[in-house]
Formats: C-alpha cells, sequence, structure tokens
C-alpha cells in the first residue's frame, strides 16, 4: 500500500484546497456539518482552522442508513445538531473516508429532509477506491487504491491517528 | 353358544381378592369361571394375555359424550369407541346434554345411541333441578325408573341454598343417590385459573379454594341429617379432602372422585398460557396435588375417573380466558393410572380398584368385577408396550389434551364387552 | 384448520416460553412481556429510545421503517395508546393501519384467528394488540405468519410492557442507571392493573433495591410476594424514603364490584397529596401511567407540582415505542440477506 499521509498534514492540505475552493465559488457564509464519528473531529479542526462563523453542525446517519434490515438499529445513535434553518444554506459536508458513498447518500436525505440546501460542497481526507454509488469529493486529502480486505479508519478525536487493517488471508 | 376363554394372563380383580396368573373362561356375554376351567368347557376361541394383565373392564364416572346437542365436538359412537380402545366399558354421562337429561325421552335416546355403537354401556345422570336451572326439582323418581343410576346439578348454580336442601331431601326420599360438582358460582366468579401466584402472574380472573370448600362445606351440614349419598365429583383442593375424610369419619355417606389430570398437573401448567390446561376445576397447587394423591392412597377418595370433555379446535384456539375449559381424557385414564404406580404414588391393586370397583361400587352398578355370572367386559392390558401419544391419532373426536408428546409404558391391547370384542390393538 | 406451522410452547415439551420474543440470535422479534427478557435486552430498549427522544426533541420524521405497515389492533377501546403508537410509527415512517374491532364486531361470528389471517393478507409487517383477554398477545405471537411481529398494547390484566418501559425510562431519566439503591412504590390497584405487573417485573429485572405495592387488600391479587415485592396497606408506611411513587388509577367499576366502599374513601386512605408525599424523599419523583383520576388517586396540587414527572412520561412513550418498534422490525432470523 501506498503511504498515507498523517491526518495533520492531510488537514492542512484539505484547509487550503477548501479555502480556495470557496472563494472560487463565491460562498460566503458556509455552514460547515460534519458526520459523526470520524467526520465531526475533522470538521471540528477544520472549522477552527477555516475561522467559520456559523457554528459548527453534526449529523449522525444512523437512521438513515440503507442497512437497516440487514444490520438492525445501533443503539447508541448521538444527537444530530442542525440549525432549525438549513433552506437556501451552502452546505460543507465533512467525513474522514469515502468509500462506497453509502454515508454520504445517507447523509443528504437526511439534509434534505431538514430543509433545501443551496449547495453541498463534499470534503473528505481519504477518498479511497470502493465506490459503489455515483458520489465525488470535491476536496480531498489523498486519494488511496486499496484493495479487498484492506481498511483504513480514523482513531481519535486526539491524537487523529490512522488505523489501517487488512484481513488476514483466506 | 359362544366359548372364550382369555389364557396366561395375570389378572387382578380386587373384588375377588384376585392378583394372580389365571385363566377367564366366557360362556356368550357371561363370565363362566375365572381359574379353574368349569364341567364342560371347550373353547370355541382363545386369546393369548402372556405378560398381560386381566382387568374388569373400567368404570369411568365422568364422561361428557357431547351427544345430543354439541355433535361438533363429538358423538355417542366416537365417545364410546374411544373408551373401547381405552379399555373403559361403563362410561357415566351427566346430565348437562341438549336438552338436559331431565325425562325419560332423552335417556332413552341416549340408551338407544350408544347400543346401536354398541361398543360401551353408557349410564346416565338425570337432571337433579329442571332444566339444570336450580329452581324447580327435576323429576328424580321418573329419571331413575327411565334407568339413571343418580342425580346431578352438573356444574350449575342453584337459585339460593332453599333449593338445593330442598333438592337433597327429596332425592333422599327417593333412594338415590346424589352427585355434585361443587362449585360456589358467585366466588369462581367466570375465573379460570386457581388463585394463586401464577394466576397472580398471569392477570387471569382467579378461582379460590373456598369456591370448592365452601360449595362441600355446605352440602355437608345439609345432609347431616339425611339419608343420602353423596358423590363430590372433581375435587381438586387439599381442604376438600380434609373436609371429606372428617364427613366419613363422622358416618355421612360421601365418596369422591379425582379427575385423573389433578393427579398430574398443577398451576405452573398454565404458565404460557397453554390453553389445553384450560380446566375446571382449575389446576391448583403443588400441595392441593400432593393432598390429592394421598387422599386417594387412604381411601378418602375413591375413584378416578376421566372427566372427558372433548372438543372442536376452535375451542381452544383462543386466548386463555376465552377458551373453553375441558380434556379429552378417556384415552389417558388408564395410561396415567398407571404412571402414577411406576411413580410408585399408588400399588396396582390401589390403582385398579379406583378405575374399576369403587366407580362400579359408587354408581351401585354390578361392574367392575370378574365375577362369575356378570358379564364379561374385560380389559387386557400390556404393560412394558411403549408408545407416544399423538393428539393427532386419538379415537375420541376431541384432540384436546395436554398430554400430546408424552411416553406411556403399558397400553391396553384388548378390550371385551358382554363376551364381545370391540376392541383390538393392531401392532 | 391453520397449515401454518405454530410454534410449540407447551412446557410439557420443554420448551421456554416467553423466548419465542427473541429470535435464535436473541434479538427482539416480539414484545409481549417484560417476563423472560434479561437485563441487556431492557438496557438496549432504553439506550436506543434514547437516541429517539432526540429525534422527537428536533420534531423530525426519520425514514428507519419506511415501506413497513404497522397495524394497530385494538380489540378494547383506548385513543391515547393507540394515538402514541400510531406517532411513534410514523415518526419512523412507517404506514399505519388502524383497526378498532369492538367486541360486538366479534361477537358477529369471527374468531380472532380468522380476523387475524385475513389482516395477513394485506401485508402487514406488525401488529399491535390491545384485548381484555390476558395472553391475546401471547396467543396472535404463536398463530401469525412468521415474518410478522407482535406488539402488546395490553391484555388483560397481565402485561403493558412498552409502559413499563417508558417508565423505566424516566426513572432513568431523573435518577441515573443504577437502580440498585432506589426504593420504588407502586400505589393503587394492583389486582387489575397490567402496568403494575410489567412494572414489577421491569424493576426486579433492572435490580431495583426495594419495590414496593401499595394497596388495600382487596386490591391486591394473591401471592403478590411471589412477584418479588414488598406488601405494604397503610400509604404512608408503603411510600416512606420512596425514591419514585407511581400511582395507578382506581376504576369506576370496582367501587360496582364491591372492592372499595366510595372513591372519597379511597382518597382519604390512598390518594397521594402533598401532605403525604412529604413521607417519601424530597427528592422524589412522583409518576402516573395516566389518564389522571384528580382528586382519587392523586390531588392536582401533587400532579402538577414541582416533583410530578407525569407530562414526560407521555413524551417518553413516543421514543421507548419507536424503539421497540424499530427493534422488532430490524434483521431478525427469515428476512436477513
Amino acid at each position: 500500500m501506498t503511504h498515507v499521509a498523517n491526518p495533520a498534514q492531510l488537514l492542512e492540505k484539505v484547509a487550503t484546497d477548501l479555502e480556495n475552493l470557496l472563494e472560487q465559488r463565491g460562498i460566503q457564509q458556509p455552514l460547515m456539518v460534519g458526520i459523526h464519528t470520524g467526520g465531526a473531529w475533522v470538521a471540528e479542526k477544520l472549522h477552527a482552522m477555516l475561522q467559520l462563523q456559523q457554528p459548527l453542525a453534526t449529523l449522525d446517519i444512523s437512521f438513515y442508513r440503507d442497512d437497516f434490515s440487514r444490520i438492525g438499529i445501533n443503539p447508541q445513535v448521538k444527537p444530530s445538531r442542525l440549525p432549525p434553518q438549513v433552506e437556501n444554506c451552502h452546505i460543507i459536508l465533512v467525513d474522514d473516508v469515502l468509500q462506497t458513498g453509502r454515508t454520504i447518500r445517507a447523509a443528504m436525505n437526511e439534509l434534505f429532509d431538514y430543509g433545501r440546501p443551496a449547495s453541498i460542497t463534499l470534503v473528505c481526507l481519504i477518498d479511497r477506491s470502493g465506490r459503489e454509488l455515483p458520489v465525488q469529493a470535491d476536496v480531498s486529502g489523498q486519494h488511496l487504491e486499496l484493495v479487498e480486505g484492506e481498511h483504513i479508519k480514523l482513531t481519535g478525536p486526539a491524537p487523529l491517528a490512522w488505523e489501517i487493517k487488512r484481513d488476514p488471508a483466506a | 353358544m359362544q366359548q372364550l376363554q382369555i389364557k396366561n394372563g395375570h389378572v387382578i380383580d380386587p373384588a375377588n381378592n384376585l392378583d394372580q396368573l389365571a385363566d377367564v373362561f366366557i360362556v356368550d356375554d357371561k363370565i363362566a369361571a375365572v381359574g379353574k376351567k368349569p364341567p364342560g368347557f371347550t373353547a370355541d376361541s382363545v386369546i393369548d394375555a402372556s405378560d398381560c394383565l386381566v382387568l374388569p373392564g373400567l368404570v369411568d364416572l365422568s364422561a361428557r359424550l357431547r351427544e345430543p346437542g354439541a355433535e361438533h365436538k363429538a358423538t355417542i359412537s366416537s365417545e364410546t369407541r374411544a373408551a373401547a380402545a381405552a379399555g373403559i366399558t361403563t362410561l357415566c354421562m351427566p346430565p348437562d346434554t341438549d336438552p338436559v337429561i331431565d325425562e325419560a325421552a332423552v335417556v332413552e335416546l341416549i340408551h338407544r345411541k350408544s347400543n346401536t355403537a354398541g361398543k360401551s354401556k353408557v349410564v346416565t345422570l338425570g337432571a337433579l333441578t329442571h332444566q339444570l336451572k336450580g329452581e324447580l326439582l327435576g323429576e328424580i323418581d321418573t329419571l331413575k325408573k327411565a334407568g339413571c343410576v343418580g342425580v346431578s346439578n352438573a356444574r350449575r348454580t342453584f337459585k339460593n341454598t332453599l333449593v338445593l336442601r330442598r333438592a337433597l331431601e327429596y332425592a333422599a326420599s327417593r333412594s338415590i343417590s346424589v352427585f355434585i360438582e361443587p362449585d360456589e358460582a358467585s366466588l369462581s366468579n367466570n375465573g379460570c385459573a386457581h388463585d394463586g401466584p401464577v394466576a397472580t402472574r398471569l392477570g387471569l380472573p382467579a378461582i379460590p379454594e373456598a369456591a370448592e370448600t365452601l360449595a362441600i362445606a355446605q352440602i355437608l351440614e345439609i345432609i347431616r341429617d339425611l339419608d343420602i349419598h353423596i358423590h363430590l365429583g372433581r375435587i381438586s383442593c387439599s381442604r376438600s379432602v380434609e373436609l371429606i375424610q372428617q364427613a366419613q369419619q363422622q358416618g355421612l355417606r360421601v365418596s369422591a372422585d379425582v379427575a385423573v389430570h389433578q393427579l398430574y398437573l398443577t398451576e405452573m401448567d398454565i404458565s404460557s398460557f397453554n390453553s389445553q390446561c384450560h380446566v375446571l376445576p382449575p389446576l391448583r397447587s403443588q400441595q392441593d396435588r400432593e393432598a390429592l394423591r394421598q387422599g386417594l392412597q387412604r381411601g378418602i377418595i375413591q375413584a378416578i375417573c376421566s372427566d372427558n370433555q372433548p372438543h372442536e379446535q376452535d375451542a381452544k384456539l383462543a386466548p386463555f380466558p376465552s377458551t373453553e375449559p375441558g380434556i379429552s381424557a378417556l384415552e389417558t385414564l388408564l395410561p396415567l393410572t398407571m404412571k402414577l404406580v411406576d411413580d410408585k404414588l399408588l400399588n396396582l391393586n390401589q390403582a385398579i380398584t379406583s378405575l374399576t370397583l369403587a366407580p362400579a361400587n359408587i354408581l351401585k352398578l354390578k361392574a367392575g368385577s370378574l365375577t362369575p355370572g356378570r358379564a364379561a367386559d374385560i380389559c387386557i392390558y400390556k404393560p412394558l408396550q411403549e408408545w407416544t401419544l399423538d393428539a393427532r391419532q386419538m379415537v375420541s373426536h376431541g384432540h384436546n389434551t395436554p398430554f400430546n408428546g408424552w411416553s406411556f409404558s403399558g397400553r391396553v391391547v384388548h378390550t371385551l364387552m358382554n363376551g364381545q370384542t370391540v376392541y383390538q390393538h393392531k401392532a | 384448520m391453520s397449515n401454518r406451522p405454530t410454534r410449540a410452547t407447551d412446557p410439557m415439551l420443554g420448551k421456554d416460553t416467553w423466548n419465542i420474543q427473541l429470535d435464535d440470535k436473541g434479538r427482539l422479534k416480539h414484545f409481549l412481556t417484560i417476563e423472560g427478557l434479561g437485563t441487556s435486552i431492557l438496557q438496549q430498549i432504553l439506550d436506543t429510545a434514547e437516541s429517539f427522544a432526540g429525534v422527537n426533541e428536533s420534531v423530525k420524521k426519520v425514514p428507519l421503517l419506511r415501506g413497513k405497515t404497522i397495524t394497530n389492533l385494538f380489540f378494547e377501546a383506548s385513543t391515547r395508546t393507540r394515538t402514541t403508537f400510531e406517532l411513534a410509527a410514523k415518526r419512523l415512517s412507517a404506514d399505519v393501519l388502524n383497526l378498532n374491532i369492538s367486541t360486538s364486531a366479534t361477537s358477529k361470528g369471527e374468531s380472532l384467528l380468522d380476523t387475524l389471517h385475513n389482516l395477513e393478507a394485506m401485508q402487514c409487517d406488525m401488529f399491535i394488540v390491545r384485548h381484555e383477554d390476558s395472553g391475546t398477545a401471547h396467543f396472535i405471537a404463536n398463530h401469525v405468519a412468521p415474518h410478522i411481529s407482535v406488539l402488546n398494547a395490553g391484555d388483560g390484566r397481565h402485561a403493558h410492557p412498552t409502559q413499563a418501559m417508558l417508565d423505566m425510562f424516566t426513572i432513568r431519566r431523573n435518577k441515573g442507571a443504577d437502580f440498585g439503591g432506589l426504593r420504588v412504590a407502586i400505589v393503587g390497584d394492583i389486582l387489575h392493573s397490567r402496568v403494575a405487573r410489567s412494572q414489577i417485573h421491569a424493576l426486579n429485572t433492572l435490580n431495583t433495591g426495594d419495590v414496593r405495592v401499595v394497596a388495600p387488600r382487596t386490591l391486591l391479587p394473591k401471592d403478590i410476594e411471589n412477584m418479588g415485592v414488598q406488601v405494604f396497606h397503610d400509604l404512608k408506611q408503603g411510600i416512606k424514603n420512596a425514591d419514585v411513587v407511581i400511582m395507578l388509577r382506581l376504576q369506576k367499576e370496582r367501587m360496582q364490584g364491591a372492592l372499595l366502599p366510595s372513591e372519597q374513601e379511597y382518597f382519604q386512605l390512598y390518594g397521594l397529596t402533598e401532605e403525604r408525599l412529604k413521607y417519601a424523599r424530597p427528592d422524589a419523583i412522583v409518576m402516573h401511567p395516566g389518564p389522571i383520576n384528580r382528586g382519587v388517586e392523586i390531588e392536582s396540587a401533587v400532579a402538577d407540582g414541582l416533583q410530578s414527572v407525569i407530562l414526560s412520561q407521555v413524551t417518553y412513550g413516543i421514543a421507548v415505542r419507536m424503539a421497540v418498534m424499530s427493534m422488532a422490525l430490524g434483521p431478525k432470523d427469515g428476512n436477513t440477506e
């Protein structure tokens, strides 16, 4: 596997790229929304680094997952904290690792249940192989090609670090 | 002239103090001799009863046959067939049919049907009160002359104690036995389970033991100055056994029976809302069951009956309180009684007596024994023949039994009524 | 004549009754009674309810049970309970069917089983059942098609498990998760109360320190101590130093059955007044499953007072029902991939 930059380095890159992108798109008062759990940690850092004015929001997608009939209800759901009005907001949606795209699909469904945003910009630290839905990151720290059986996960909240695992060979 | 010999069987006949290997000699419909071949006897046919017990045909003190009136549940034909398969040659029916057995015509109808079926003998109890309503007296003497062996109000209530007392006085004056299923309705109050920890936990409407004991105490007081035989049927409480014992010691003519399921099951068995265990009187506590067993051992309770109550399937397919009470019980009467012997709760002689001689005496019938000159009603039973009860295979039209799946060691292999084979087990 | 295989719960065959509530992996499938459920399943219900309590606070609807059909099968009329179940189902985006089958309809001959089979033909996923016969939910669970879940909304005097769970949730929210140091008193018509029975089971399963029932003799069932409670006939003694006082509703019919002389006398002896509440701990909470009979079992000053958590019980009731529904309609043997 190729070398993975540590989260701190990736955060630097993402913050810079994101700032540029927001300026390009003319987005001035974005609402940053971090997806529990890893995405919320990342968003907390980014929110501080970009000195965003609107308070940080978080989202728990447990109730919007598409695998309820396989996995069932997660008893440890964290509260989603969103402002009452997302109508016409420019949202920056933040997650730690983008893989299949299903988490993002669930998050977007949940956001739309709150209201109609003006736009959603997707930010992730690691954009890895394994997409199952047509979802793309607008800003990502690093792209990773992983093979079947390789997993990467963010641990935290302090320090933020990557946990890389490989399933035992069959 | 038909001459039948039952060879090599072990005869148990409490009436004649027999418990030994002996042959039985039958001429036409009667027993000619037991043990020694009578002079001039030549067997036309032989039944080999090796490894079997040869018993008097069983006498069941309470079996509901559902006909007339509830033929969707069972019929005289189906139940007498089941009785024959169970070694029961005499069945006693309570009067709560529809129409009620309160006129001679109904008695005749029942006798006609059972004779036509020809599988088991049926005797009837007539209605103590008109239509069993507990208000007006039944035509007790007419019923007696029509053939009823006793009178009863089944489990129905009396309007008040005065009517009960007068009914007992009148029955005493006609010299007929009164068969009571003791129940004080205002205390039973439409309950369906014994008032105890299980009914409490399951939230089931409860029947306190006082519903039975009060009814018994009341009757015993009333009959103190009457010359009457009272039979108390389907006793379920330990306190009832005490009351009966006291009455017997005081010289009152009181007999009692217990339904065989009460000797096994307790309130614990309804824990899963098992409607097959919904019975009246309800299954009581373990202490009650112990007292019933002891009452039987000590002769306070003389007889065991089936309390047969066959039902159609729907009657038990509902939430517990809405199901109908009762067990289809003919085919488990003897096996469960023999299990008591296996478990050393009764000796064999007591067990057989409780199913033959004792009920026959209570009904004042010439039955329940192998006395020469009497009808050849005989049950041949093979111990050590393992089998498992499959409710769906029962002969009775009622398959409602909590004993489904139980294993028994021993089964009826041959039943004779009036010297004729009415049942033979096909291996 | 049913061709459906029914699960054998014949005690003679040694199968455990209440385990029909769990599938082979120990997941909740039916919710019929607290009996037979261990501490961990109850904790799971409470934890899951916590998540849903948050959903309700943001007045949100979640798509968890979209596409599922939940049928309210109420043989006993009850607007309150039915409404909370309906709300809970709708907040999970399930479709709801309400069937109020009055007893007069079933007296027209259709058996309970026939009613059930007709409903199954309508592609239902869950039945929520309320009936005046104890054991009805259990009976229905034993006779429905294998993929259907059954939730007991109250069967006779036997059980009302969702009420008990919302009561436990309320206690946990106010007194913390450790029930070991708590003294809880349940006051009123225990004899006729399915709520009380379920509460007793739940409190004991959660290892509550001291569980008490307080009632006149005529309103106590026989051998209730066997369920794991201390019995009191005197209100002040019974609620002395209690952390939680649960008042039960007294129904007017009790006077007809010669169980009590009058509401006034009952209130004199067992009504919770401000004066009597002082016998409990100063931080004790007052609960009531509702609806309240003011001036009969509880006086308004207490029902509306600072120690009362009665209104919050209603809110928690929705979250708890959402939790139970989503657990029961989650993956189970038979519909996992």
